[in-house]
């Protein structure tokens, strides 16, 4: 047994932190990056795409997030394919995020009424232009809240990532409780911190709803 | 009003040239071989009853439609689905104005007219921001610039759809239905727009149930039913005399 002072756990978890935010970002850049070519690429009634992109939908959205990182982690490496457990992590919640992202901007783009697609349509805009001047950013104001929304269920996510070695905040705290026999104080500490990061996110999140249903 | 004038098509009689067209949806065909020349400058009302198809038509002719069999083209211009650059080129020749007005709400009311020509057109903001004064203007609304289109009445809402069109200088001007959704007391401010536009020349083709106005403006009435165009002629004539069984028993029912 290692003794270690409530600083000293704190300092530690406080350091895995940083690794939970880094996984965070990625898994929310990367998955609506994707989602949001994913979801032009249906706009765009791309040869094929809407069948694609259902898939993969149905695909990430209807496997446990855990079962994807153990096949990307494990799986792939039983098949001569070795991610370090970070790509392995960044790659299944990014594609798991993008399954989400996708569909939920899509949901966002239908609100915004048909006659605008229209309107813009008969003045000569293409489909780039629809989207960056007419429709973006009226579908955008309906979209923020549920994508900051699901912010704090990525944060969340990247404590599966544990599982499969990755040093984040959850995997750091069980090494720690495993060395010190203070699970009760360890786990509290790391219960607290990812309240800390995803309170504020759904407190964002709320006002902004609050402020964009104001602003009709 | 400059009007678009054709470069190429010497060929083409009309501005708006359909041949043969026909229109399915699914099984349904809506429009079962249309054929319908419009000069330059000239301006069709086009009526029947709700199902006759004449909004589809009108939705055709700039392609919001796809249609099954048959041609059309503008100003020269083929209609083309599936060809981005011609869908382009054609919806620069036609504007379109719809019952529900449209506009961009998060837009203010100049900068929805300046939207397509700065788009579109590459033109200059400062180029573009005085012909949006200019046919703000026109349509007497010269001091809401600067207003956001949710503060505007339903008519000025539909004057202001009418000067963005026209922002894009078409050579052809589509109304499906422009006044439906008005109170009864703001549907001449809008239909004096229009009136104006067909004395300047503008080439329009209108969906209306308006007959009065059909009567006063349209140098064609063009009566729908049931996919097909029924019959075509002067207003004195179409109102005045109809010819068969279907369009008697149309404007007996108005009355």
């Amino acid at each position: 047994m290692v003794d270690f002072t409530l600083w000293e756990i704190l300092r530690n978890l406080l350091l895995a932190l940083r690794w939970t935010v880094a996984l965070s970002l990625v898994a929310f850049i990367g998955g609506a990056v994707v989602g949001l070519a994913l979801l032009v690429a249906r706009l765009a009634r791309l040869p094929g795409a809407e069948r694609f992109v259902g898939a993969y939908v149905q695909l990430f959205q209807g496997t446990p997030l855990l079962m994807q990182l153990f096949f990307l982690f494990f799986g792939l490496s039983g098949l001569g394919l070795s991610l370090s457990n970070w790509s392995a992590a960044a790659i299944a919640l990014t594609l798991y995020s993008s399954a989400f992202f996708t569909e939920i901007w899509r949901g966002c783009v239908n609100a915004v009424p048909k006659g605008q697609w229209e309107a813009s349509s008969a003045l000569a805009l293409g489909l780039g232009e629809q989207l960056r001047h007419v429709i973006g950013p009226q579908a955008l104001r309906v979209a923020v809240p549920p994508t900051v929304g699901f912010a704090v269920q990525v944060i969340k996510g990247t404590a599966l990532a544990s599982v499969i070695g990755f040093s984040e905040l959850t995997k750091t705290g069980s090494t720690i409780a495993n060395a010190t026999f203070r699970p009760f104080t360890v786990f509290a500490c790391v219960a607290l911190l990812y309240f800390a990061l995803c309170f504020p996110v759904s407190l964002w999140a709320r006002s902004l709803e609050r402020k964009l249903h104001g602003h009709r | 009003m400059a009007i678009a004038e054709s470069l190429a098509p010497a060929a083409s009689a009309g501005i708006v040239q359909i041949t043969g067209l026909r229109k399915r949806f699914g099984t349904n065909e809506v429009l079962k071989g249309i054929d319908l020349t419009v000069q330059r400058g000239e301006v069709i009302a086009i009526i029947g009853k709700s199902g006759s198809g004449k909004s589809t038509l009108l939705r055709c002719v700039n392609g919001l439609e796809e249609f099954q069999e048959g041609a059309l083209a503008v100003d020269g211009q083929p209609l083309l689905h599936g060809n981005a650059a011609a869908m382009r080129a054609l919806r620069q020749r036609v504007g379109m104005i719809f019952q529900g007005f449209n506009l961009f709400p998060h837009l203010s009311v100049g900068r929805n007219v300046m939207l397509a020509p700065t788009l579109v057109k590459k033109r200059g903001l400062p180029d573009c921001s005085e012909q949006a004064r200019r046919l703000l203007a026109r349509v007497g609304l010269a001091e809401k610039f600067d207003a956001q289109p949710d503060q505007l009445s339903g008519g000025q809402q539909q004057r202001v759809a009418i000067a963005r069109a026209l922002a894009m200088e078409p050579a052809v001007l589509l109304c499906d239905e422009i006044t439906s959704a008005l109170d009864p007391e703001l549907v001449g401010e809008v239909l004096r727009v229009v009136e104006s536009l067909a004395d300047e020349g503008m080439t329009l083709l209108m969906v209306t149930h308006e007959m009065n106005f059909a009567r006063k403006v349209a140098d064609r009435v063009v009566f729908m039913h049931a996919g097909r165009i029924h019959e075509v002629g002067p207003p004195e004539r179409v109102f005045g005399a109809p010819e068969t069984a279907e369009l008697k028993q149309f404007l007996s029912a108005l009355h």
